[in-house]
C-alpha cells in the first residue's frame, strides 16, 4: 500500500508547479491551466486525508471544487475569449487598464 | 356686554385685513385706481365700526371699566397658556379711533399721490396690512398679542420705506429700519419673559394688577427692558436713527407710519402697562430724561436739516419725547392728549410736504424750493396751520397738548427738585417754533430758488383729507382743553389714573406756565421770522454744522459700531472661515489624497504581482500558524 505522504507529496508538488506556473507564466490560457492545475492538487490532498480519516468530508468538498472549477473555467474562458477578441492579445501583462 | 361681543369688536379688525387680502391677491386685476378706492374703504369702514364700538362703549356708562374680549386660547405649552383676546377701553378705543381715523385720511391722499405710480395694488395693499397690524396692537388684550401687531408694524415699515426698492437709498433705509427695531425689540421679549415669569400670565390687565406686588427689582428691570422696547418703535435715543432715513419711503407712508401711529406704539406701551410703570418711580425717571433730551436733541437737529421731510422727521422725533416727558412725568393721559393733536397735525405737515413734493416732482430740498406759497395757497395755508399747531401757539390743538404735558413736567420738578425734564421742554418748545418757521418760510415763501418751475396745486382727492386734517388739527384741543372740560382726559381717567405717585400733592401754576410757554413758542416764531425772513438761510458757523451733522450721532454709530461690526466680520470671513474652517475641511481632503497617492503605487495592473502578493499571504498565514 502506498503511504499516504506519498500522495501529499505529489499534491504538494503539483500545487508547487502550478504557482509557479501563475507566477511566472503570461500566456492567460497557460496561467488559467495552471491555476486548474492548483486547484486538483488541492483535491488530491482532500481525498488523501479523507481516506486516511475515514471520513466522508474530505470526498465531498472535492465534489464542491469540481463544480465551482467547472464554473469557473465557463466563466473563465468567456473573459480570456472576450479580451482576446478585443485587443488581439492574451499576454496578461499587456491587460493592465487598472494600473494606478 | 352685549354691544361688545367678540364678532363685532374684530370686525375693527377684520375690515383692514380684508382690504390686504382684496389688495393683495386681486390687486392686479382692480386696474390704477380700484386699489385706493378698496384700501381707503376697508379702513373708513373700520373707523365706522370704531365709532360704533366707541357708543356702545360710552352706552355701557362711565364705570364700565375695561372690557376684555376672549377669543379662545391660542396657544399652549406648559405653564405658558396664551388666549387670544383684544381688549376694548378708553385707551384702545382712542388708539383704533385715531389710527383708523388720520389712516383712512391719508389712504385717501394717497389714491392721488400714488396715481402716477406702477404699483398701486402693492402699496395699499401694504398700508391695509398696517393699518390691521396697529389695530391689533392697539387692542390687543394680551402682551403676545400685542407683540404679534408690534411685529407687524415692524415688518410693514420695512415694507413701506423700502416701497421704491429700486432706490438703493430705500432698499437701505428699509433694512436701517427694521435692524434698528430689532435691537428695541429684543429687549422688548426679555422684558415679556421677565413679566411671564414673575406673573405667570401675559394678560395685560393680570399684569396690571399684579405689577404692584412684584419684587422692586424685577419690576425695574421690565420696566426698562419694556421701555428700551418703546425706544427702538418710538425712535427715542438712542435708537432713534432709523426714522429721518425712514423718510425715503413714500409721503403718505411717513404721515401715517413715521409720523401719526406706529411710532406712537412705544408711548401706547407705556401708558398700557401704566400699572407697571407707574409702580416704578425710578424707570420713570429714566423715561422722562430720556424723553426730555431726545425732544430737545432732535429739535435742534431740525433747525439745521435742509431736507423737508427729515424736518418733519426730527420734529415727530422730538414731539415722542414730549409724550414721554409726559409718561415720565406720571401723565399719561397728557401723553395720549398730545399724541392724538400730533397725529392731527404731524400728519397735516406731512401731507403738505408730499403736496409739496408732488407739485415740484419731488424736489424736497428747502434750498432748492420757495415762494410756494402763490401756487400752491391750499397746500401753504395746510402748512402753517399744522405749523402753528406744532409750534404750540393757541387756539391751535398742540398748545392745549404741549402745555399739558409742560404743566406736568413742572409739577414732577415742584415734587421732585428735578426741573431738567421741564426746562429742557420749555427749550424745546422754542427751538420747535424757530425750525418750523425756517422750513415754512425757506419752502413757501420768497421766490422760487429754481425759476421756470410751475409747481401745480394738488388735486382735490389730496387736498380734501389735508383740509380735514387742518380742522383737525386747528381744533383737536378741545378735546383736552379746560375751557372745554377736558373730554379726552375724563374718557381717559379710568384707565390712566394720575396715580400721581409723587405728584399728587403738587399743583403747578397753571396759569404762569401757560403765559410762558405761550410767549416761548412767539419768541421762537419771531426769531425765526428774524432770521429767516427773506428766505435767507444762515449756516450758524460750527454748530451749524454739528446740528447739521446730528450731534455727530450717526457718525459716532459707524466708526463704534458699524465699523467693528465689519471689521469682525471681514475677519470671520477671512482668517475664520477660509483660514481655519475652510483649512481644516481642506486639509482633511489633501491628506486622503496624499495618502492614496502613496498607495495607488500598488495597483500595478500586473495580475500575476497580485497573485504573487496572495500567495506569499497565504504562505505567511501558515506560516504563523504553524509557528503558534
Amino acid at each position: 500500500m502506498v503511504p499516504a505522504t506519498a500522495y501529499l507529496a505529489l499534491s504538494a508538488v503539483l500545487f508547487t508547479l502550478g504557482a509557479a506556473g501563475v507566477l511566472v507564466r503570461r500566456n492567460a490560457l497557460i496561467v488559467f491551466m495552471s491555476v486548474e492545475l492548483m486547484l486538483n492538487a488541492v483535491n488530491l490532498a482532500f481525498v488523501t486525508f479523507a481516506r486516511q480519516h475515514l471520513s466522508i468530508d474530505g470526498q465531498v468538498i472535492v465534489f464542491f471544487v469540481l463544480v465551482v472549477a467547472a464554473v469557473e473555467v465557463v466563466v473563465g474562458l468567456a473573459l480570456i475569449g472576450e479580451i482576446f477578441r478585443s485587443r488581439e492579445t492574451v499576454d496578461i501583462d499587456d491587460v493592465d487598464l487598472l494600473r494606478g | 356686554m352685549e354691544a361688545l361681543a367678540p364678532a363685532r369688536v374684530v370686525l375693527l379688525l377684520a375690515w383692514p385685513l380684508a382690504g390686504w387680502l382684496a389688495n393683495g391677491l386681486l390687486g392686479r386685476r382692480l386696474g390704477r385706481l380700484g386699489p385706493g378706492l378698496v384700501g381707503s374703504a376697508a379702513v373708513g369702514a373700520s373707523f365706522l365700526t370704531a365709532s360704533w364700538l366707541l357708543a356702545a362703549y360710552r352706552a355701557l356708562g362711565p364705570e364700565a371699566g375695561p372690557v376684555p374680549v376672549p377669543l379662545g386660547p391660542w396657544f399652549g405649552a406648559g405653564d405658558l397658556v396664551v388666549d387670544a383676546g383684544l381688549l376694548v377701553d378708553p385707551l384702545s378705543l382712542t388708539m383704533a379711533l385715531v389710527v383708523s381715523g388720520v389712516g383712512f385720511l391719508i389712504h385717501v391722499y394717497a389714491i392721488g399721490y400714488m396715481a402716477g405710480d406702477a404699483h398701486p395694488a402693492r402699496f395699499f395693499a401694504y398700508l391695509n396690512l398696517f393699518v390691521f397690524a396697529m389695530l391689533l396692537l392697539v387692542t390687543a388684550g394680551n402682551l403676545l398679542v400685542l407683540f404679534v401687531g408690534w411685529e407687524l408694524v415692524g415688518v410693514c415699515s420695512y415694507l413701506l420705506i423700502g416701497f421704491w426698492f429700486d432706490r438703493p437709498a430705500a432698499a437701505t433705509a428699509g433694512r436701517k429700519a427694521f435692524v434698528t427695531n430689532r435691537v428695541g425689540d429684543a429687549a422688548f421679549l426679555l422684558g415679556l419673559f421677565l413679566l411671564f415669569t414673575a406673573v405667570g400670565s401675559l394678560d395685560i390687565l393680570t399684569v396690571g394688577e399684579a405689577a404692584a406686588a412684584l419684587p422692586a427689582g424685577v419690576r425695574l428691570a421690565a420696566a426698562l427692558l419694556l421701555f428700551a422696547g418703546a425706544t427702538g418703535k418710538s425712535a427715542q435715543l438712542p435708537l432713534h436713527v432709523w426714522l429721518p432715513d425712514a423718510m425715503e419711503g413714500p409721503t403718505p407712508v411717513s404721515a401715517l407710519i413715521h409720523a401719526a401711529t406706529m411710532v406712537t406704539a412705544g408711548v401706547f406701551l407705556i401708558a398700557r402697562l401704566g400699572g407697571l410703570f407707574l409702580a416704578v418711580p425710578e424707570a420713570m425717571a429714566v423715561v422722562a430724561a430720556v424723553g426730555a433730551l431726545t425732544a430737545f436733541f432732535a429739535a435742534t437737529v431740525a433747525l439745521r436739516q435742509h431736507d423737508l421731510k427729515r424736518v418733519l422727521a426730527y420734529s415727530t422725533i422730538s414731539q415722542l419725547g414730549y409724550m414721554f416727558v409726559a409718561m415720565g412725568a406720571f401723565a399719561p393721559a397728557a401723553g395720549l392728549f398730545h399724541l392724538v393733536t400730533h397725529a392731527f397735525f404731524k400728519a397735516l405737515l406731512f401731507l403738505a410736504a408730499g403736496s409739496v413734493m408732488h407739485a415740484t416732482h419731488d424736489v424736497i430740498d428747502v434750498r432748492r424750493l420757495g415762494g410756494l406759497a402763490r401756487p400752491l395757497r391750499w397746500t401753504a395755508a395746510g402748512f402753517a396751520v399744522g405749523g402753528l399747531a406744532l409750534a404750540g401757539v393757541p387756539p391751535f390743538a398742540g398748545f392745549f397738548s404741549k402745555d399739558l404735558i409742560l404743566e406736568h413736567a413742572f409739577a414732577l420738578g415742584m415734587a421732585t427738585g428735578n426741573y431738567v425734564p421741564y426746562l429742557l421742554g420749555l427749550l424745546t418748545a422754542f427751538v420747535t417754533a424757530v425750525y418750523i418757521t425756517r422750513a415754512a418760510l425757506l419752502t413757501f415763501a420768497g421766490q422760487p430758488a429754481e425759476p421756470g418751475a410751475h409747481p401745480h396745486e394738488a388735486p382735490p382727492v389730496m387736498l380734501w383729507p389735508m383740509v380735514l386734517l387742518a380742522v383737525l388739527s386747528a381744533s383737536g384741543g378741545l378735546l383736552g382743553a379746560r375751557a372745554a372740560g377736558e373730554p379726552l382726559l375724563h374718557f381717559l381717567e379710568p384707565v390712566l389714573p394720575h396715580l400721581g405717585g409723587p405728584l399728587a400733592e403738587v399743583h403747578a401754576p397753571a396759569g404762569p406756565l401757560m403765559a410762558l410757554s405761550v410767549a416761548t413758542a412767539l419768541a421762537g416764531i419771531a426769531l425765526g421770522w428774524t432770521v429767516h425772513r427773506g428766505r435767507r438761510d444762515p449756516a450758524g458757523g460750527a454748530f451749524g454744522v454739528f446740528l447739521e451733522r446730528r450731534w455727530y450721532i450717526d457718525a459716532l454709530y459707524e466708526v463704534a459700531l458699524l465699523r467693528p461690526a465689519r471689521a469682525l466680520g471681514r475677519w470671520l470671513a477671512g482668517p475664520v472661515d477660509l483660514g481655519a474652517i475652510d483649512g481644516l475641511v481642506n486639509g482633511v481632503g489633501r491628506a486622503a489624497m496624499r495618502l492614496g497617492a502613496g498607495v495607488r503605487r500598488w495597483q500595478t495592473g500586473y495580475a500575476r504581482q497580485y497573485a504573487l502578493g496572495v500567495l506569499v499571504g497565504g504562505v505567511l498565514i501558515l506560516v504563523f500558524w504553524m509557528l503558534r
